[in-house]
């Protein structure tokens, strides 16, 4: 889908249409019925509590997007959580400061994403098989340094500050460093030249590097972003429930993929914003919270939570093909005459 | 003009069917069991939590709670997650406040990853009730146990007693020298055989280190070294199944007894084939009808979770709270040719 033809539509259809806000709107929709419908959902604990289980799959989601947006995958995201919260846990246990236990944690992270990075963009290995070795490798590491045991002793006013909420809103305090993160990413990924060549990655990157994009360090920057992110994740998770364990987080890096492709980021690459990913991270959220509340079981929950992201995959792939279709037929019966104008060949039919 | 007009009509289409798909979803479940907290002011309303769902062990327990709650008039349900880590079941836990259920039956996955959610639970006024896996004590107001140390000892050495005619050699395959369960049961076994059965004499203890095939070649190698061997006792799942297998093949099949711990379904065949009499272990079922009746009598106000506090627990008769709120199921159940087909995990 090339950009021109979104801005050649009225404004009204461009919003019904784009991928994100068709997650968006379905979002407000699901939390509509819920609160009309589902028992408790507009209890005051609804909000704290979604947002607190929510927060990891939102925090590695943002850098998770620019991964795959270039057309890339980390499936070790999780592994790095286990693995940051075990590092955190055995030094605190072994006395040191948290916060000089949480800053290691954290360049353990980066040093796990540097690592897929350098595999991935210098070495020119397959993420999808880089990853799913690390992912292995990163948990082995966690499971190995603290056996089937757990550290329970952390500092209380952390553990306090990980559940806290801001004021009466009922707002988890970690939700702050969320927006300071999802900002950041949002602008790095839209207005910067970076983000730029991120997308030009996605599309091509053959091409990406003939425009003077260095395809390899923007590659193992997004790598080192995503571990550095799930170490602050794992950090998180582990103070609030208040637990270190190798254990910890397992099977989280599906569930972040998940959202991040149901918020419409393409798996091929060099499509997707984050707005939609945050509304894909929350919807999956509020299904999850609405249907546990109304006693469903957790099989029937992942049955539609699964066939809700195949149905979004579906319909990507079903809308393309769609619009694939007209367009040659448009092309044809706009003449060969306006095909070359401007590079762009889909731009006549919508002034015709 | 036209064409777009309809690519956006089937977009917004596609979306709303899906909302509407979404939305069927939960309407039909309402109608289910969407009875969760609804009850509120009258029948008292109990939510079991296992570690996992799927699990044989849990299934029997759930139906043993289910019964009760039938019994007492209550609403019954059941949550779980599919994996049972501690952050998986604190949604559940999160859920149960939500709605405002009077008790939370649950398996800890964890002594204290939980240990927040359950609070919160608790100052909502749910009543939270650990069985099979405790919490640490001050997380949850009752600890329903299997069964006490002295009970399981006892279990055992009076089915070893009775297989082989209160006297002879016996033996004890353990499963590791130092699990902690294992060492307190055999000393309790010790002194139980020294003070009420001094024909019985227990020649070696040996140690399988649960795993299958060391407690196989270890229960050949014991039969080997002690040919007028007349019983072992052993207090590990894996053990007593190995040891099962290799009787069951050899010439020592009905010659030497074997008993201790075991479930129905790794030992049915042992039994009905005549390599074992009976074998001991606390009823899952059992576990989770005391322990919905425990969290009936918290809801109700005739126990408060300490010491010395007594109630009635349908079937099972009266109990009473033991230091730290635990309160014991009692002595294990035996399970034999006659009794083996009734349990199923």
């Amino acid at each position: 889908m090339s950009t021109y033809p979104e801005h050649a539509r009225p404004l009204w259809q461009r919003l019904l249409v784009t991928r994100e806000s068709a997650v968006i709107f379905l979002l407000v929709v699901v939390v509509l019925y819920s609160i009309l419908n589902v028992p408790f959902f507009d209890g005051p604990l609804t909000l704290t509590y979604l947002l607190l289980d929510v927060a990891p799959i939102l925090l590695i989601a943002l850098p998770m997007t620019m991964v795959i947006v270039t057309g890339e995958i980390d499936l070790s995201v999780a592994s790095v959580v286990g693995l940051s919260s075990v590092l955190l846990g055995v030094l605190t246990q072994a006395g040191m400061p948290f916060v000089g236990a949480a800053v290691v944690a954290l360049a353990a992270g980066a040093v796990c994403g540097a690592f897929n990075g350098f595999l991935v963009a210098y070495v020119g290995l397959p993420s999808l098989a880089v990853t799913i070795g690390t992912l292995a490798l990163f948990r082995g590491l966690a499971v190995g340094l603290l056996g089937t045991t757990a550290v329970t002793e952390f500092p209380e006013t952390w553990t306090d500050l990980a559940k806290a909420t801001i004021g009466s809103t009922g707002i988890p305090v970690v939700v702050i460093p969320f927006l300071v993160l999802a900002v950041g990413f949002a602008v790095l990924l839209q207005y910067s030249s970076f983000g730029r060549g991120i997308y030009d990655i996605g599309l091509n990157d053959e091409a990406a590097r003939f425009t003077g994009v260095n395809v390899q360090r923007s590659k193992f920057t997004v790598f080192v972003l995503t571990g550095l992110v799930s170490a602050f994740a794992g950090i998180f998770f582990t103070l609030r429930f208040g637990s270190a364990r190798g254990d910890n987080a397992t099977g989280l890096e599906l569930q972040v993929i998940a959202a991040v492709l149901l918020g419409g980021v393409s798996i091929f690459g060099g499509r997707g914003k984050l707005p939609g990913v945050v509304a894909g991270v929350l919807l999956i959220g509020v299904i999850s919270s609405a249907l546990r509340l109304q006693g469903v079981t957790v099989n029937v929950i992942n049955i539609i939570i699964g066939l809700l992201l195949v149905a979004s995959v579906m319909s990507t792939s079903v809308l393309e093909a769609v619009s694939r279709l007209r367009s040659r037929s448009n092309r044809r019966a706009a003449g060969p005459s306006r095909a070359p104008a401007a590079g762009a060949g889909t731009h006549g039919r919508h002034t015709s | 003009m036209k064409i777009q007009t309809k690519r956006a009509t089937a977009l917004a289409a596609l979306t709303l069917s899906a909302a509407m798909v979404l939305t069927a979803c939960g309407g039909g479940s309402d109608s289910g069991s969407g009875s969760g907290g609804e009850g509120g002011g009258g029948a008292t309303t109990v939510t079991f939590l296992p570690k996992n769902l799927g699990n044989p062990y849990f299934e029997a327990s759930d139906a043993g709670g289910k019964k009760a709650v039938e019994e007492f008039g209550g609403t019954f349900d059941e949550v779980g997650p599919q994996e049972a880590t501690p952050d998986a079941q604190v949604q559940y836990i999160n859920t149960v406040a939500q709605q405002g259920i009077n008790a939370l039956v649950l398996s800890a996955n964890d002594p204290t990853a939980i240990g927040d959610a359950l609070e919160e639970a608790r100052s909502a006024g749910t009543k939270v009730v650990t069985f099979d896996s405790d919490t640490e004590p001050q997380f949850r107001d009752v600890f329903v146990n299997q069964a006490s140390a002295e009970g399981i000892a006892k279990s055992q050495v009076d089915l070893i007693a009775e297989q082989i005619g209160d006297e002879g050699k016996v033996a004890i395959l353990s499963a590791a020298a130092n699990a902690t369960n294992q060492n307190t049961w055999i000393e309790l076994m010790k002194k139980d055989l020294a003070a009420n059965h001094p024909n019985i004499e227990l020649v070696d203890t040996v140690y399988g280190n649960d795993d299958d095939q060391e407690s196989f070649d270890k229960t050949a190698a014991l039969l080997q070294s002690n040919p007028d061997l007349k019983g072992i006792i052993s207090p590990t799942t894996v053990g007593i199944a190995a040891a099962a297998r290799y009787l069951s093949d050899s010439d020592f099949k009905g010659k030497v007894q074997l008993t201790g711990l075991g479930t129905p379904n790794q030992m049915r065949e042992y039994v009905k084939d005549g390599t074992v009499k009976g074998f001991a272990l606390w009823n899952p079922e059992e576990l989770g009808y005391l322990a919905a009746f425990t969290a009936q009598a918290l809801v109700d106000g005739t126990i408060t979770g300490k010491e010395g506090d007594k109630f009635t627990a349908g079937d099972l008769g009266d109990y009473t709270v033991e230091a730290d709120g635990v309160v014991v199921l009692g002595e294990p159940t035996v399970f034999n040719a006659d009794n083996i087909d009734d349990f199923d995990f």
